[in-house]
């Protein structure tokens, strides 16, 4: 079972409270009828779906509620950081000198 | 090679058994390989079988970073079936069957296929549509599938519960007769043997690190572990992994790697017929040949590449099991195993060409890639040997999402996930 820490809530909890939400930093399409059918493919298909060193959403479900990013190491499963939406997507060099 | 026969079995059990050779050589990298095969799973192991056999072409490795079979071959429920709902599926999972047939004989080696039929439980209303509609579908493609009543359910598979006052109550059954199990070890190694009589190496323990392409943007080879070896062209079938390969020759997927989990309990005499899958509960379960009763799991939901997975999954599984099949209440389980499989968004695979030049791919399996074994195999040789796909394959490409003709099995098929 992971232990997730919910920026929001500032606690570190079960899995079970939350739920993945897919890869994070994914903007969407500012201007939709402008885009080809490449561009469609790549927002709407194409993953990073890292080995290592992962951004991704997940979201306090059965606690606040609120959708939070999430830096997790998708070969060992750890955590390395969550923060809250909307915050930039922090620098991965140094996130793990930090480690 | 010897050939395998009960006439060598007696032969060699009254000479003490010394006169059994290795199944197949251990190869070690030549300089260059007309086709090199990224990953020595089923798929690719009898990639390279069908590349000898059909296509002539011989001069062929399968790489793989560990051990052959030891990926998602050697880590699912053995459960072989083709009642899917749309054509395209419906047609190449049921060229696989066509080929489960006579696989044993045409290897030489025993795979184990057994023909023990896949009842898939409905437990609602909405059950009870979807897997009839399945039903008439699949019978409309020539796929063998039938509906069954609660108690012709019980009567094909008497462990069942089929009470009023179950939590999920059995609503009906559809069920393929022709659909089974196979030993999916010795599936591996049956094209592995075979694959080696013909000539193909086969290099285990040797990540591939690079997918080298020349100036002209076509692939050259591979850069591994053991150093680089030249190919005119190259498959990859890395399951899992092959999001990460692929990006190495510059190519995106569309796939997400997910640990799928199941589990063996302590084996048993035999009490159990049948495969049956329940999709509403979520669990499906099966008995080996050596009595184990094997279950299988869900997928996390998040994406790792961690081959363990969560277990609350488990102990949701295995709940729902004592639910539907009360007498495995006290059954002991002995080990639980994870496997990373690729999911594409549509949940149908992609086999086929890519936009680099002379490399092919055969990945987004997701969570149902065995029973597809010698199907995919075929169509995946057939592809590299010509260039361009067989019919069967020739829906499940790489571009499709691009243009949008899509396999939506997600929405659709009979899958539990």
């Amino acid at each position: 079972m992971l232990l997730i820490h919910c920026p929001y809530c500032d606690e570190t909890l079960p899995e079970l409270e939350f739920a993945y939400a897919g890869e994070a930093h994914v903007i969407r399409p500012e201007d939709p009828s402008a885009m080809s059918d490449e561009e469609w493919r790549d927002f709407l298909f194409i993953r990073t779906n890292a080995r290592g060193p992962h951004f991704e959403r997940w979201r306090h479900v059965h606690g606040c509620a609120r959708f939070f990013n999430a830096v997790r190491d998708t070969v060992s499963d750890r955590f390395l950081l969550t923060y809250k939406a909307g915050e930039p997507r922090p620098d991965l060099a140094s996130l793990e000198a930090a480690q | 090679m010897p050939r395998y026969s009960a006439f060598a079995v007696v032969k060699n059990a009254l000479t003490g058994h010394k006169g059994w050779r290795e199944q197949w050589p251990d190869a070690q990298p030549k300089k260059e390989y007309d086709v090199i095969i990224v990953g020595a799973g089923g798929h690719g192991l009898g990639a390279a079988y069908y590349l000898a056999r059909e296509h002539g072409i011989t001069n062929v490795a399968v790489i793989d970073k560990g051990w052959l079979g030891g990926g998602n071959t050697g880590r699912n429920t053995t459960i072989i079936r083709s009642n899917y709902l749309y054509d395209e599926s419906a047609k190449l999972y049921d060229h696989a069957l066509d080929l489960w047939d006579g696989l044993s004989q045409e290897l030489n080696y025993n795979v184990m296929f057994s023909r023990r039929g896949v009842m898939m439980l409905a437990h609602n209303v909405h059950d009870v549509q979807s897997f009839q509609r399945h039903v008439h579908s699949n019978r409309l493609n020539g796929v063998d599938n039938r509906w069954l009543s609660a108690e012709e359910a019980k009567e094909f598979c008497p462990p069942l519960n089929i009470s009023r006052e179950a939590r999920y109550p059995v609503m009906g059954a559809a069920l393929q007769m022709r659909a089974g199990t196979a030993r999916h070890d010795a599936v591996a190694w049956g094209y592995a043997r075979a694959a080696a009589a013909r000539g193909v190496d086969i290099i285990q323990n040797c990540p591939v690190i690079a997918i080298r392409r020349g100036p002209d943007g076509a692939v050259t080879g591979v850069d591994t572990a053991k150093g680089f070896i030249g190919a005119k062209k190259v498959a990859v079938s890395a399951a899992g992994h092959t999001s990460v390969v692929m990006e190495s020759a510059g190519v995106r997927m569309p796939l997400e790697s997910f640990p799928l989990q199941a589990l063996v309990s302590e084996p048993v005499k035999p009490v159990f017929p049948c495969v049956v899958m329940s999709n509403t509960v979520h669990a499906y379960i099966s008995q080996s040949d050596k009595g184990e009763l094997v279950i299988g799991s869900g997928t996390d939901q998040y994406t790792s590449y961690s081959q363990r997975g969560g277990l609350p999954l488990i102990e949701h599984t295995v709940a729902a099991i004592c639910e539907i099949f009360p007498i495995f209440n006290r059954m002991r389980m002995l080990r639980k195993w994870g496997g990373i499989v690729d999911v594409t968004p549509d949940r149908s695979a992609i086999i086929g060409k890519t936009p680099v030049k002379n490399l092919f791919v055969n990945c987004g399996w997701g969570t149902g890639g065995f029973k597809a074994t010698p199907g995919a195999a075929h169509v995946l040789a057939h592809t590299v040997a010509t260039g361009e796909p067989h019919a069967l394959n020739a829906p499940f490409t790489l571009d499709r999402f691009r243009t949008g003709r899509l396999i939506d099995e997600a929405a659709a098929a009979a899958v539990a996930h």
